[in-house]
């Protein structure tokens, strides 16, 4: 840990939270804070089977419970016909079913609603919905991809005729921005000098789990329909419910008031917000929806799931010669917004920061009757991220060289930048040996690999691992024209306006919304710096279309890399207009009008305007230039000419226990290049939390089916997000190549801890074991496999476990069949 | 109906409320109190934690009933005058919150934390927080939130409050 020196510019600067006032107290508005007179409250029921025919549904006794207003299916509502959106067809041929509002005829995922109670309280609502009586049918569940893809399978929807969603491909060699991997895979079989390694990894399902339950209230009252939504994307949820249900757009305000926690949970468009806007037009009342904690887990979308078969082929001197790519990532019974496009954001990332010449990326997309898969904190960059440097490392075994000696050998070297991969990818900055260096230094990398080495020969039964991640990743999501090129429903800009206050103080308008990022702070200490204004003077409004009419929301690590810039570019608009307003009433050319630090002053004199009084004097606007309106305000939307290139150095010792399993992170060290860094103390903040949601991926979290479809670990009891006992505290620093792709140099930081922390604890795991004969532990890598990866390294018996719930893809890993209700950490 | 009679944030409260009705419900629902938020419906996440008669307490876990006589406190009756608690106090300057939405009731836990043990070590805040989930920090800035209030509760402790918190970070 290093403190920094407080820098003179607000850029760099580690300021405590403006938003934390009213966290800290409480006073806080969290979308199932408001609660309009007249409110009505919504329940849904869901169905507890994975796949089955309705065969009836009798609302009688719960129409009649007290309180109730009224119990509504799909038909009931005349929304049989509504489907709510996909925005990435990902190929012109891919399979999309519709995805009800409530399931008609068919459910095909366990949490799947088919009624919705409406009532006067939210415990009435949920005490009716015990009484409605639905019959089902049961049907054969889809749950293992594979066999999902094999001839004769059940179909998830029978009218696609397949459950293959679409199969996308890259090729390095078709593309033209590299070679064949075909003919590398080829040459390397023929060449006795290289090696072609093959490894399957599998990246189980996982919750999202934000703390905020989803949430959402539709006031129907007055001439616009007000939504509040506990949502990552106000400004996509409008468009879209516009595109869903027919209400005019410009009937719609969105408000994402405090939203507590996203993580790309909250990027959906729900059924159930949908469910609330019908109801409300139709009753007239504001209707409002809350889920609890364990529909939230049954119903909300996962993450991750899938299984990657890799191919690498190197020379024996260790350089790589390419990389094939085979995916099966489980979509779920329908489609999100953005969900078959999830792994396809990983396609330009297996390559990672080496130098490959060829590589073909092949995913095909897989519905089962399974919660629907979608966005997750890094969304196809931390799956593309585990299987290259796994696979470095298994290669590093093959050759018998050092894991990060084989990565220097591959990587682009500092002076290679810009660089462009071998998927078109142009990367423009980074420094790989500066963070590795600086990594290693911290970390004592070669005494650590000594007293691996002593604890070996001694035979400790508590075996010390290092794991590596050398990690980049694109974020600032996204160049317009590269989603245009990918088939993405929407463009990549972000949009911001500044308003200068004839009082001297400024509002600036962010198109990005926040859910716990710290925008109002970051922004606020940007707009600072353009305009010379002090911090405090600042006002961050988001999250609400009315106020900031146009936006494209949070994901992707965009907010400060595409929705910073966007605000710098309105800033400049907002100094030129003062400029020539300064030079107006300084009687003056414009062109010796110098901007400095707020103040705008003539050349060589005294004679100056702060922008305050700029402000002033436009908005009373008694004597401002003929060519010119009387104001400074501006606006700007700002499309990134590329994506950014976060990387890092991350380093974990792990130690296992070879008599029982258990798995203890001892140290974390990270250097991160995230380029410019506006605030430390909020980048800082990120990248742990990043940290201990890849952690948690490694050693703690899966979200298990039994084999009826039925999801086993659907509470917080059982689906263990890691406690403040189950980490330790990080060593995390930053070092900074600065982007060159934006003026303020940055690089984004939301998502950087998660991609790069799950290969570098699996890493470390097997490291621990390898010289015992283990070579592979599925994540997450609990007591119980890896005493059984020792077991059977060892050729001891272990009791055998039933392949069809244990198979990869089942999503069944963890289950012993002696507590078929998985483990508890 | 049952009805209770309860202190809430210094205030006195007397209402008819059902039974069931869980203590977290009667503060948000009927009196407003919606700073004391749900995170979950099994009482693992800690984020309604409230002190009842000075212990911190899973309010979703207590039934309104049994708070009957009793005095409570959430975190919009944490600051007194104006003048925020210490633990309010260390949570921003150690950037100990994110979303803020565990921030309630890991503040009202570390406050019970700390009248229980004044000076905790890293496991000891770690071990003691432990029933409270947050999913934003990785829990670093919360445990060092936690030991900073322990220094500024201590008697005759004069931390200055507006220096900079340490953080990694920039050569």
């Amino acid at each position: 840990m290093t403190t920094t020196a407080e820098p003179t510019t607000e850029l760099g600067k580690a300021r405590t939270r403006k938003e934390d006032a009213r966290l800290i107290t409480g006073r806080t508005r969290y979308t199932d804070a408001i609660t309009p007179h007249g409110t009505l409250h919504m329940f849904v029921v869901r169905s507890p089977i994975a796949h089955a025919t309705i065969t009836s549904v009798d609302k009688s006794a719960a129409e009649a419970a007290p309180g109730v207003l009224g119990v509504f299916t799909a038909a009931d509502l005349g929304v049989e016909a509504v489907g709510l959106p996909c925005a990435w067809p990902i190929t012109p041929d891919m399979k999309s079913p519709q995805r009800p509002l409530l399931a008609t005829g068919t459910v095909h995922f366990a949490g799947e609603g088919v009624a919705v109670v409406v009532a006067r309280t939210p415990a009435e609502a949920r005490d009716a919905a015990d009484l409605v009586e639905i019959d089902y049918d049961p049907l054969e569940p889809v749950l293992d991809m594979e066999a999902a893809l094999a001839d004769g399978a059940t179909l998830v929807h029978p009218d696609l005729g397949t459950n293959e969603n679409a199969t996308w491909v890259f090729d390095s060699g078709a593309a033209g921005t590299g070679g064949s991997v075909d003919e590398a895979i080829a040459a390397a079989e023929a060449d006795p000098d290289s090696i072609v390694l093959k490894r399957r990894f599998r990246q189980q399902r996982l919750i999202p789990a934000f703390m905020e339950p989803r949430s959402c209230v539709v006031d129907p009252t007055g001439e616009q329909i007000t939504v509040w939504a506990a949502t990552q994307v106000p400004h996509i949820l409008r468009t879209m419910t516009t595109v869903t249900l027919g209400v005019p757009e410009a009937k719609l305000r969105v408000i994402a008031p405090d939203v507590g926690g996203g993580f790309g949970g909250k990027i959906g468009v729900l059924p159930e917000e949908m469910l609330c806007v019908a109801l409300a037009q139709r009753l007239n009342k504001p209707v409002k929806w809350t889920e609890t904690r364990s529909e939230s887990l049954l119903a909300a979308h996962h993450g991750r799931d899938q299984i990657q078969d890799i191919t690498i082929t190197a020379k024996k001197d260790g350089t790589v010669t390419g990389l094939d790519v085979h995916l099966l990532a489980d979509m779920g019974a329908y489609l999100g917004l953005v969900g078959p496009g999830v792994p396809i954001l990983g396609a330009f990332m297996f390559n990672a920061i080496y130098k490959f010449p060829a590589l073909k990326f092949t995913c095909t997309n897989v519905f089962t009757t399974k919660t629907l898969t979608d966005a997750y904190r890094g969304a196809g960059r931390p799956e593309a991220t585990f299987a290259i440097e796994r696979i470095m490392d298994e290669l590093a075994v093959e050759l018998g060289r050092d894991p990060m000696d084989l990565r220097k050998q591959n990587w682009i070297a500092h002076e290679e930048f810009p660089f462009t991969t071998v998927v078109g990818l142009t990367y423009d900055t980074g420094n790989y040996e500066q963070a590795t260096e600086q990594a290693m230094a911290t970390f004592d990398y070669a005494g650590l690999r000594r007293e691996q080495e002593e604890r070996r020969a001694r035979g400790d039964k508590v075996q010390l691992g290092i794991g590596i991640s050398t990690f980049t990743e694109m974020c600032g999501l996204a160049p317009s024209r590269v989603l245009g090129s990918l088939a993405y429903g929407a463009g990549g800009w972000e949009a911001a306006s500044i308003r200068m206050l004839a009082t001297g103080k400024v509002e600036v308008v962010t198109g990005s919304s926040a859910h716990g990022q710290g925008h109002e702070t970051a922004f606020s200490q940007i707009v600072a710096d353009q305009l010379g204004v002090p911090f405090e003077d600042v006002e961050i409004l988001h999250g609400d279309t009315q106020i900031s009419p146009k936006g494209l929301d949070t994901y992707g690590s965009r907010s400060l890399a595409v929705g910073g810039i966007a605000i710098v570019k309105a800033a400049d608009k907002v100094i030129a207009k003062a400029k020539k307003l300064a030079a107006h009433l300084l009687e003056a050319s414009e062109d010796d009008i110098e901007f400095n630090a707020g103040q705008f002053t003539v050349r060589g004199t005294d004679k100056g305007k702060a922008i305050q009084e700029l402000a002033f004097a436009a908005f009373m606007a008694h004597d401002y230039p003929e060519d010119m309106e009387p104001s400074l305000d501006a606006e700007a939307v700002y499309d990134p000419e590329n994506f950014s290139f976060p990387h890092g150095t991350h380093l974990a010792a792990m130690e296992v226990d070879t008599e029982t399993g258990k798995v203890a992170l001892r140290r974390y060290v990270c250097v991160d290049d995230i380029g410019n860094v506006v605030n430390p103390l909020i980048a800082e903040g990120q990248v742990h939390g990043g940290l201990a949601q890849g952690i948690a991926q490694a050693l703690f979290e899966e979200a298990n089916y039994d084999d009826q479809g039925t999801l086993v670990n659907g509470t917080f009891v059982d689906y263990t997000l890691p406690s403040a006992a189950d980490l330790p505290s990080f060593e995390s620093s930053t070092v900074s190549t600065p982007s060159t792709s934006n003026p303020l140099g940055v690089k984004g930081v939301g998502e950087a801890g998660t991609i790069a922390s799950t290969p570098a604890i699996v890493n470390g795991v097997i490291d621990a074991l390898r010289h015992l004969g283990v070579t592979e532990v599925e994540m997450p890598t609990t007591s119980q496999r890896v005493w059984r990866a020792i077991q059977e390294a060892q050729g001891r018996s272990t009791q055998e476990t039933p392949v069809d719930t244990h198979s990869p893809g089942a999503g069944l890993g963890s289950i012993d069949p002696n507590n078929p209700q998985g483990e508890v950490q | 109906m049952a009805q209770v009679r309860v202190t809430v944030d210094g205030v006195n409260y007397a209402d008819d409320v059902e039974p069931r009705m869980l203590l977290v419900q009667y503060l948000r629902e009927r009196l407003g109190k919606t700073g004391t938020v749900v995170g979950c419906d099994t009482s693992n996440c800690g984020a309604c934690t409230v002190h009842l008669n000075g212990q911190s307490v899973k309010s979703c876990s207590v039934l309104a009933v049994q708070a009957d006589g009793a005095e409570v406190l959430t975190i919009e009756g944490l600051a007194r005058d104006g003048e925020l608690h210490p633990v309010q106090k260390a949570f921003n300057e150690c950037h100990g919150l994110q979303c803020g939405y565990c921030t309630p009731g890991m503040i009202m836990a570390a406050v019970d934390l700390l009248g229980d043990n004044p000076d905790p070590d890293e496991t000891e805040v770690r071990e003691g927080i432990e029933g409270n989930l947050c999913r934003c920090t990785g829990y670093q800035n919360i445990v060092r939130s936690v030991q900073r209030a322990a220094q500024m509760m201590k008697p005759g402790a004069s931390v200055p409050t507006e220096s900079p918190a340490p953080v990694a970070g920039g050569n």
